[in-house]
């Protein structure tokens, strides 16, 4: 090597045993993370390609891909956001009430409590939510539907069985909150103190300590936090697929009989009596779910990260 | 505006610790008390007790009396979120909130004081406050960026435009320079020559310079022994304590002759 080029090289660090080798791991890891998903992303796609140029009598329905997986990917779309609209507020609420209202004692235990709910299997829920939660929705969809009828959301009629979309969403908005909860809650412990003194000083009472120092400081997470639990809602199976009485259709009415199926659900359901081209609509169906999800979880983590320029600055 | 401070017989604590013991003192208005003593000797959390942030520490309390003219600052019934309101506060670092604008940041004591002020008014007050802290000319025409992007001094001095945004009683400063430059010291030290025309200013140094330049009145804590709390030796006129102090120990502390 001539000596000219040479010189910069011979400046540099030596690169340390311990080093080498936690960066090859770390780097391979994350090769194989990419590997894997771009494995998976082919296959749905190799997989899902026959139900896209077969023609549109042949998929299940007769009217092509696109019309069987609209109304799936709208029951998806409206089960997550509507568990999102109710789980995160809440999430938040209970985040704020650990970290600045509640003794420790409570904080700790209502912190273990939320935490254990993310332990229970989504089955357990699914079954839950059958069992117990969907009885128990119908005296209040029947008010509903009487009284406020004319918001479309409640237009019924109202289901007699109680295994509708308002149900599915209550299981999800359930399983959605440990993870939101937690990444908030984390959020508001790292509140810098200086700012909640900064407010207390000024004369702010507690509430109003929170609104000037915690919310704007947490308010990238809480977007983050619930973009996570989109991505988790989007993707639930078992819970959906049980409580879930479908009948397809467009609907936004949450507590009649007559629910679109969501995608998960509907692969989960249909998959073991499928073959041929239906099999690979199923999975065409999977292709769109895999890329909101991957596509909602990525912005969820950006919209995480980003917050580190804050927290350093001050 | 401009309230005179008198402590009784405080005994200071962390849950069961006595940190500082049997203070007594009286601030005048219109005048700046400086506090001088070694580290951990109590002083910021004496400063604590004057507003009441002390008992933002759980289980953290005080024994004793503290009048701000003739209202019992611990007397019950008495809102620690009002005493807050009245006495100001500046932190050793720079602070100001680094989501909101600097006019917001200003103003920001203004909206807990009172809603419903108009857009105009509260333009005029920002203005004031932030001419008072000497701050207006260089942040006149960026009032909507983030307070976050100024100079650590100017962040110092923003806080206390904030702090005097809402003309509170008294003025509390613990190590308010210990983080910024010779210049920017100098700018806050000025400034404080400035308000104490209108504000009672109670500043915690460890700057002796700094105390004989800007104070009237000097109060020495110290140590009553390796663990044991810490105490007020004695607080005299700051020519006084400068030249010639009554106890040993502040003249030991002061001339550098320490422990
Ligand atoms: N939050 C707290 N909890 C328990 N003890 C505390 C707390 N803050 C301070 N102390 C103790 O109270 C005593 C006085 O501390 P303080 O911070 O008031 O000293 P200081 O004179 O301001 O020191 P410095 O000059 O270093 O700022 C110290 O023994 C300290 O350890
Ligand atoms: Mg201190």
């Amino acid at each position: 090597m001539p000596p000219s080029t040479d010189r910069p090289q011979a400046q540099k660090v030596p690169l340390r045993p311990g080093d080498r080798i936690f960066s090859g791991a770390s780097t391979g890891a994350g090769v194989l993370i990419l590997v894997v998903l771009a494995g998976v992303a082919a296959f749905l796609i190799v997989e899902a390609w026959p139900s896209l140029t077969a023609p549109a009598e042949d998929i299940p329905g007769g009217k092509g891909v696109a019309v069987y997986v609209w109304p799936l990917l709208f029951g998806t779309l409206i089960s997550a956001i509507f568990a999102l609209l109710i789980a995160s507020p809440l999430a938040v609420a209970i985040a704020l009430f650990i970290t600045y209202y509640s003794p420790r004692r409570i904080a700790q235990a209502l912190g273990y409590l939320i935490d254990l709910l993310a332990a229970v299997p989504s089955i357990i829920y699914g079954l839950w939510g059958f069992t117990v939660l969907a009885p128990l929705t119908v005296e209040p969809a029947n008010w509903l539907s009487e009284n406020l009828g004319f918001i479309p959301l409640f237009a019924g009629p109202p289901s007699a069985t109680g295994r509708t979309m308002l149900v599915a969403i209550i299981v999800l908005a359930v399983m959605i909150l440990p993870i939101i909860t937690a990444v908030v809650r984390e959020a508001f412990r790292q509140t810098p103190r200086l700012h909640e003194e900064a407010s207390l000083a000024l004369g702010a009472t507690r509430w109003e300590m929170i609104r000037m120092a915690a919310l704007p400081f947490g308010r990238s997470s809480i977007v983050g936090a619930s973009m996570l639990g989109l991505g988790r809602a989007l993707g639930e199976t078992m819970a959906v697929a049980i409580v879930l009485s479908v009948s397809g259709g467009v609907t936004f009415n949450l507590i009649s009989s007559a629910n679109p199926s969501t995608i998960a659900a509907n692969i989960a359901l249909q998959f073991p009596e499928s073959s041929g081209v239906a099999v690979n609509t199923l999975i065409a169906s999977g292709l769109v779910l895999f890329a909101i999800t991957l596509a909602v979880n990525m912005a969820a983590r950006a919209v995480i990260n980003r917050r580190k320029e804050f927290s350093g600055a001050n | 505006m401009a309230k005179r401070i008198e402590v009784k017989d405080l005994d200071i604590y962390y849950d069961k610790f006595l940190a500082v013991q049997g203070v007594s003192m009286t601030i005048q208005p219109r005048s700046v008390t400086a506090l001088i003593g070694p580290s951990g000797c109590g002083k910021s959390t004496f400063l604590r007790t004057l507003n009441r942030m002390h008992e933002l520490v759980p289980n953290a309390r005080v024994d004793g009396k503290i009048f701000m003219d003739d209202d019992d600052l611990y007397g019950p019934g008495v809102d620690p979120v009002n005493v807050r309101r009245q006495i100001g506060m500046v932190f050793q670092r720079p602070n100001p909130f680094p989501t909101m604008s600097i006019y917001d940041n200003v103003a920001a004591g203004l909206k807990l004081n009172n809603k419903r002020m108009r857009r105009s008014e509260m333009d005029d007050v920002v203005e004031r406050a932030l001419r008072s802290a000497n701050l207006w000319e260089e942040v006149k025409d960026r009032l909507g960026k983030p307070g976050s992007g100024l100079s650590g001094g100017q962040q110092q001095r923003l806080c206390i435009a904030r702090a005097i945004a809402v003309q509170p009683d008294v003025l509390l400063m613990d190590e308010p320079c210990s983080a910024l430059d010779p210049i920017s010291t100098q700018a806050i030290e000025d400034l404080m020559l400035e308000l104490k025309e209108k504000y009672t200013i109670v500043i915690v140094t460890h700057n002796m310079q700094q105390a004989a330049r800007v104070s009237d009145m000097t109060g020495f804590f110290n140590l009553q022994g390796v663990g044991k709390p810490g105490e007020l030796v004695e607080i005299d006129e700051t020519t006084k304590i400068f030249s010639t102090p009554s106890k040993k120990a502040t003249e030991d502390y002061i001339s550098g002759r320490f422990g």
